[in-house]
């Protein structure tokens, strides 16, 4: 393995698990809403969180890369406003890697979310908590094991993503080449074993994912 | 204690919870059958559920008035309660789900301190256990431990007995009077068995389909209930229609089907009645000597159900007439199916509903 290819490896881990963090609280949020009862326009928020898992990614890309642009409605406020820039750098990978993923992790959480029997929580609220305190000591460990799921998931997502990074990110080594993309343009140059490298690489990334997903489900159990 | 439950009306699946009473009892049953609106009502006082229509006053502090819009949240209530599935939060320790309601910094803010109410309920070898490791008996120990140890104002119960086994509802009866005795905490408690009624309540509120049926002290409502519905579900035995055919000097003679008896008049001039008798107040004897009971009816013995000690006897006497007698005086008596006996009833035994 080159230094560039280590590069690679370790920048497309490293957003991919800073993606998973940053749609942690808003995807969490989001599930709970959802798994709650009706509320106004909730069948639209439902549809729009799981668009990017049902539309072609490069299409979900194209989206975002009209959206943030320096011409978007979003992209053009940053840059005139803020003089701050995403598209083709890599908080544009961070964005494609966050919407492209979390749809998943909404998905599980909200199944976890609604698994949690509503009993417990009214009890823990006779017991004097209030809506946070039950939310966190409550709701959430109970569902931990289908948020981490959710998360696991939604990590392996952002490693494999393709179609919505190379739309909003382009593919710039040292500067937005995720190991997807590097895997592509090797094979396309006849780097094979390059390629190869780092497809050995994925492997080992998905398993240890894989692995410590199983390991922390394991350890909830015997908690229980 | 005072438990204010004004204008409540909850529309149900099939009716609607409606109620108008004031509670006052140490220990106030809410005795009704399965689906009658019991549960719902425990969760309207705990803030759990939103009727429209509900006035809820516990002591001098207002709960919830729907007139005014003004509710105060379930967490802010003070109300303990106990539900039917006990709720032990599956996640934590024992020790763990007994500290979850505990205010924070120490014994200044409880009414109870932990040692106490561990001691009373015993259940300090328990402590240490995960909450799926504990048996039926166990679990209902611990969760009564820990809505105590929340210092509740009220403490609502759900069922408290029903998913427990006879020996083992004899176990935690003891426990429960303890805590109404030793803490001196007013308890609401939704019962369906009427010896979990008597064992635990002072006043009793009757709920059939969402409505009052009857309020009052416990004896009071079985031994004179107001209406057919209340007696039936309050485990009389004999309810029978009869007609009022004489009344003078406070005494009525009722007739039932063939049989004639004497009870004491109604307060009221109706004459079809229900009449209701519990197997308790039969008296069943062999020779036809004399004696002070007014009642005396020739009955054929149909059939013979031991209940544990006592042996439920059904008789016909002109009507279905039910006796509890204990298994010694059974066999004392000599009493066989088919055998003729004379069913002797006091004339005060005898209760007439108005129908």
């Amino acid at each position: 393995m080159t230094l560039g290819e280590w590069q690679i490896v370790w920048f497309t881990a490293w957003v991919s698990a800073l993606s998973t963090l940053v749609i942690l609280p808003f995807g969490l949020a989001l599930a709970w809403a959802l798994a709650w009862r009706d509320w106004p326009g909730k069948s639209i928020v439902e549809t729009l969180v799981s668009l990017p898992l049902v539309m072609p990614p490069v299409a979900t890309g194209l989206i975002l890369l009209k959206l943030f642009g320096r011409r978007g409605a979003i992209g053009g406020f940053l840059h005139d406003r803020l003089n701050f820039d995403v598209i083709f750098t890599w908080r544009a990978v961070l964005l494609a890697l966050s919407v492209m993923s979390l749809p998943l992790l909404v998905r599980s959480a909200r199944v976890a979310f609604e698994e949690v029997n509503p009993r417990l929580e009214q009890i823990a609220r006779t017991l004097g908590s209030g809506g946070w305190r039950v939310f966190f000591t409550i709701t959430v460990p109970l569902a931990a094991r289908g948020i981490v799921a959710g998360m696991i998931l939604a990590f392996a997502r952002a490693l494999g993503e393709f179609g919505a990074t190379i739309m909003v990110a382009g593919n710039i080594p040292g500067k937005t080449s995720t190991l997807s993309l590097t895997i592509f343009q090797d094979v396309q140059i006849g780097q094979d074993s390059s390629a190869f490298r780092l497809l050995g690489v994925s492997v080992v990334l998905a398993f240890a994912a894989v692995w410590f997903s199983e390991f922390l489900l394991r350890r909830k159990r015997k908690t229980r | 204690m005072s438990l204010l439950l004004k204008n409540i009306s909850l529309p149900l699946e099939s009716f609607a919870l409606g109620m108008d009473v004031e509670v006052r009892g140490r220990v106030t049953a809410v005795f009704g059958p399965s689906g009658a609106g019991k549960t719902s009502l425990l969760d309207l006082i705990a803030g759990l559920r939103r009727a429209p229509s509900a006035f809820i006053q516990l002591d001098d502090r207002v709960l919830t008035d729907t007139a005014k819009h003004f509710s105060v949240p379930t967490h802010q209530r003070g109300i303990g309660y106990v539900p039917q599935d006990l709720a032990l939060f599956p996640h934590l320790s024992v020790r763990q789900n007994l500290l979850y309601g505990c205010k924070p910094g120490g014994a200044a803010g409880r009414l109870f301190s932990f040692d106490h109410v561990i001691e009373i309920l015993e259940i300090q070898p328990l402590t240490s256990r995960g909450v799926t490791e504990l048996s039926g008996g166990e679990k209902q120990r611990v969760a009564l431990a820990r809505a105590l140890l929340a210092s509740p104002r009220l403490l609502l119960l759900d069922e408290p007995l029903a998913s427990l086994d006879a020996p083992l509802k004899a176990k935690i009866i003891p426990y429960l009077t303890r805590i109404r005795d030793e803490f001196r905490i007013p308890m609401l408690c939704v019962t369906h068995d009427r010896s979990e009624a008597l064992a635990l309540a002072d006043e009793i509120i009757v709920l059939v389909n969402g409505q009052v049926l009857q309020t009052g002290p416990v004896l009071d409502v079985f031994n004179r209930p107001a209406s057919a519905d209340v007696a039936a579900i309050a485990g009389v035995e004999t309810l029978q229609a009869g007609v009022i055919t004489d009344s003078h000097e406070g005494l009525a003679t009722v007739k039932i089907h063939g049989a004639t008896l004497t009870a004491l008049a109604p307060a009221t001039g109706t004459r079809e009645v229900f009449v209701c008798i519990r197997g308790e107040d039969v008296i069943l004897q062999r020779d036809a000597a004399a004696s002070s009971v007014r009642n005396r009816l020739p009955a054929r013995i149909m059939a013979l159900r031991p209940e544990g000690a006592l042996v439920r006897v059904e008789l016909d006497a002109g009507f279905p007439l039910f006796a509890l007698v204990t298994r010694p005086a059974c066999a004392e008596l000599a009493l066989r199916e088919g055998e003729p006996v004379t069913a002797l009833i006091k004339t005060p035994a005898i209760h007439l509903v108005p129908r």
